[in-house]
């Protein structure tokens, strides 16, 4: 850190409370031009509390904030973009039928007459600075999500921007797509500019950061210059040496969390699984499902086979067709052609409720659209086998809560039966729909993303869940964006490009540049 | 100042929130009632109190909320499979007009087989009537809303063409229909008023209430309407599910208009579009969508009713007054619904930077 001279941004004593929960305790950081800040931390940490105080957003208890040495109030994003700050949030805010500089007028617009021709030069200018060409007359709907991402930074660039705070900016990128965000970000820092940069992945922060800030529970516990730092550490401190917040665990587990999250044995618990003996049986069997799309289909001639013990993973940038293969391996939409076998028996024409009969179990990247929000923890529990819980006509008060409190044991579920399931954290409603699902003992359970969102400590809780099932017979097709979690639990991984399967791999012999060459490089991704 | 989402609800709260109701619909229509000239507790009291004192008074409130008890559940029903049936007001009148069809074409029938017969025949009419609104929103997916509100004009126009028409009093000339014949009179209890109407709307809400609470339909019927991609999600057959209760709720409906002619009326006129069906939304919005709630609000409406007769004559106050405290009464209900899932919290003081 510099000496004598202010720093750029200054946080001091940065508190917020909500409720009964201190999301920022005191919090001091700053940073200075040129620098890049990684904020590390499980989630729930605070990060996302403190950036958005730091862009006004949300307004903080206690503590100020200092620009170039000077306090300055900040009751919204409009007294930040005026302090310089910039902020490029997980939910992107651009309007989709508009143009790049259509949209970035929008950002910056004064009243009066529209200078479309001086915009567009700013765009370009602006694209200059990032060092990535952006088209500013390309309509944002068509954009790929790094493309977009492009836009949204160029969008916080366009003002007098000094500061640049990037929510996760990562998470939804494709490798090729990481790197260029970093070169651009390089560049930004070389240029003076300050950049707070939020991450779960720690290889990715020990490239980029100058300094890392790791949170956990609301409080700093450290602030280190990222040169030459020990990732192991830097994971200790992230989950606390009591272990993560929301999962009490044992030492082997929180071990095992520790380095998947440095992603040093990242390859470690497939090494554990025995080799899949292709006699074994066919749990599900997904022959030519195609789904008709406009332009072009949604999913093409979709043909995989998951066989009774072992995890196939499906890769893929998100949009390019796992939510539709998702949805058509679970009965809600129907597939245009093609045939879905569970465990040897036809299910193609049948709806969700004879698929669940037939053994398919599922797990899906949308909790809160998975669970009926209104109603309990049990009710949830039960509602996909009601029948099951009759006494003659009626639904039997008693046994839907032993039911509900036996799982609720078994899965360790934070939360009373009666609990509303609205009130569950993320982690807490994923082991409710792990319970229900498992709880059947399908032959082959489709999980997509099931770890989004949750914290080191409930996705190793999932991984854990996921491989006693597999290890217990059964098939999982896990769909997911995150490569270190496909190659360090898949047994083999399949590529979903433009609603195609364009390569598949083992697990063993799988790298992310590998995959990230399949999942961008088939005739579809072109930026 | 702020409204915050709660996260839970404490027990005392619905309570709380129909209390708040009640005091804030007295208090806003305490001025129209001094404005027409009355003492606003005297007439609460008329509106309220006063029709419970007697025998007679108490016969008459359970007339009234007899065909409420019908269109609430019929309504109820629908609505909490999100399938929002405004036609309750069509599908009565449809039932009714069917029984009429079935009294008038077999007036020689004996009771043992008229009432049965003419009480069927009205669900059936309900339910013809609620036929097509669902039919499309199953095929189709047009919305109910619209189409089920629609339906009601046109049913009031067919009662007023067929009283006009070929159904009108052959005797007197009114647009009237012939008085039914005596084996289709629903028998009267209690020698009041009061007809065997009540208890068919009675078993209804029974039936209802325990397969609402108590049986898996009844967990379907609620994730349904709750959220029903969750519910899809979790192999409940949401269409389906939706389909079947706008049939059974058009029943519902037609069989409060067969209850009406064959237990009040014994003939069908024109005065019996009169808005039970569009009281009906009311009742079963202000019974939280639950069987024992309608029945509540049904009891209630009717106290009111019959209230504001009496309040009319003997306090002079117009008999829409009564109009006026229901109406009021479910727009303070419905605002205290929907304010008890939030919290006010005073904005926190400005800390940072000052």
């Amino acid at each position: 850190m510099t000496s004598g001279a202010a720093p750029l941004v200054e946080l001091r004593g940065i508190t917020k409370r909500f409720g009964s929960l201190l999301a920022n305790d005191a919090i001091d950081l700053s940073v200075d031009a040129g620098q890049v800040l990684a904020l590390l931390g499980e989630n729930g940490a605070g990060k996302s509390t403190l950036t958005r105080i730091l862009y006004g957003l949300s307004r903080a208890d206690a503590g100020e904030i200092r620009i170039a040495g000077q306090p300055v109030t900040m009751t919204s994003p409009a007294d930040a973009l005026a302090a310089g700050i910039g902020m490029v949030t997980q939910e992107f805010t651009l309007v989709g039928p508009m143009t790049v500089t259509e949209n970035l007028m929008l950002a910056g617009s004064p009243l009066g007459r529209i200078d479309r021709k001086a915009a567009r030069a700013r765009v370009l200018a602006a694209s200059q600075r990032l060092g990535v060409p952006v088209d500013p007359d390309a309509v944002v709907e068509r954009l790929s999500v790094g493309e977009r991402q492009r836009v949204e930074i160029l969008k916080a660039l366009l003002g007098d921007c000094r500061l640049l705070v990037l929510d996760e900016p990562t998470a939804v990128l494709v490798p090729a797509d990481v790197d260029l965000l970093f070169a651009s970000i390089r560049r930004l820092t070389a240029d003076g500019m300050a950049v707070v940069f939020i991450s779960h992945k720690l290889h990715e922060v020990v490239d980029l950061a100058d300094r890392i800030g790791v949170l956990r529970r609301g409080r700093l516990v450290a602030d280190l210059p990222a040169e030459g730092l020990d990732p192991v550490a830097i994971a200790a401190l992230m989950v606390g040496a009591a272990g993560p917040a929301d999962a009490e665990l044992p030492d082997d587990v929180v071990d095992e969390a520790l380095a998947t999250a440095v992603g040093l044995d990242g390859a470690a618990p497939s090494a554990t699984a025995a080799p899949v003996d292709r006699a074994r049986p066919a749990a599900l069997e997904v022959s030519g499902l195609t789904l008709a799309g406009d332009p072009r289909p949604r999913l093409d001639d979709v043909s995989l086979t998951v066989r009774a013990g072992e995890i196939v993973g499906v890769a893929g940038v998100s949009g390019n067709g796992q939510t539709e293969l998702v949805a058509a391996l679970c009965g809600t939409t129907p597939a245009t052609a093609g045939t879905v076998h569970v465990g040897g028996a036809e299910v193609t024409g049948l709806d969700v409720a004879a698929r669940l009969k037939a053994g398919l179990g599922r797990l899906t990247e949308d909790r809160r659209g998975s669970v009926v929000l209104g109603m309990s923890v049990e009710q949830n529990l039960v509602l996909e086998d009601l029948d099951r819980f009759r006494t003659g006509p009626f639904l039997s008060r008693r046994r839907v809560r032993a039911h509900a409190e036996a799982l609720i044991e078994r899965f360790d579920i934070r939360a009373a039966p009666g609990d509303p399931i609205r009130s569950l954290s993320g982690g807490n409603m994923q082991k409710v729909l792990l319970a229900r699902a498992l709880e059947r003992d399908p032959t082959v359970l489709v999980a997509s993303q099931p770890t989004r969102g949750l914290d080191v400590g409930a996705c190793q809780y999932v991984y854990t869940q996921l491989r006693a099932l597999r290890d217990a017979g059964s098939g999982v097709l896990l769909v997911s964006e995150d490569l270190d979690e496909l190659i360090g639990i898949a047994d083999r991984i399949v590529v979903l490009s433009g609603g195609r399967l364009v390569g598949e791999v083992a697990a063993a012999d799988a790298t992310r540049e590998a995959l990230g060459v399949l999942m961008t490089g088939s005739r579809e991704y072109a930026a | 100042m702020r409204f915050v989402l709660r996260s839970r609800e404490p027990r005392w709260l619905p309570a709380a929130a129909a209390g708040l109701a009640i005091v804030a619909t007295l208090a806003l229509t305490a001025g129209p009632i001094r404005l027409a000239g009355a003492a606003p507790v005297s007439a609460f009291e008329r509106y309220v109190v006063t029709p419970l004192t007697t025998g007679n008074g108490i016969a008459e409130v359970l007339l009234a909320a007899t065909p409420l008890l019908f269109t609430g559940l019929a309504v109820a029903i629908a609505f909490r499979v999100g399938y929002y049936n405004i036609g309750a007001e069509g599908q009565f009148l449809a039932g009714a007009m069917a029984t009429t069809a079935v009294a008038l074409a077999l007036p020689d029938l004996p009771t043992a087989a008229a009432l049965p017969l003419a009480l069927v025949g009205g669900a059936f009419g309900g339910v013809a009537w609620a036929f097509l609104p669902a039919f499309l929103r199953r095929r189709a997916g047009i919305d109910e809303v619209v189409t089920t509100l629609l339906l009601n004009p046109v049913a009031v126009l067919l009662l007023q063409g067929l009283l006009n028409g070929p159904w009108r009093n052959p005797d007197t000339g009114f647009p009237d229909s012939a008085t039914f014949a005596d084996g289709y009179r629903l028998p009267a209890l209690f020698g009041s008023r009061v007809h065997a109407g009540l208890l068919v709307g009675l078993v209804l809400v029974a039936v209802t209430a325990v397969v609402l609470r108590a049986t898996p339909l009844g967990v379907r019927l609620r994730a349904a309407g709750q959220s029903p991609a969750a519910a899809e999600f979790s192999g409940v057959k949401v269409g389906l599910l939706q389909w079947r209760s706008a049939l059974v709720s058009g029943g519902l409906a037609g069989l409060g208009g067969a209850s009406q002619v064959l237990g009040v009326q014994h003939q069908l006129t024109g005065s019996l579009a009169a808005g039970y069906g569009y009281t009906g939304v009311v009742v079963a919005t202000l019974g939280g969508l639950s069987a024992v709630g309608v029945l509540a609000v049904a009891l209630l409406l009717g106290d009111v009713q019959v209230g504001a007769q009496g309040a009319s004559i003997a306090l002079q106050l117009p008999s829409q007054m009564g109009g006026v405290l229901t109406s009021v009464l479910l727009l303070t209900v419905v605002a205290a619904l929907s304010v008890r899932h939030y919290r006010l919290v005073r904005r926190s003081p400005r800390a940072v930077g000052g």
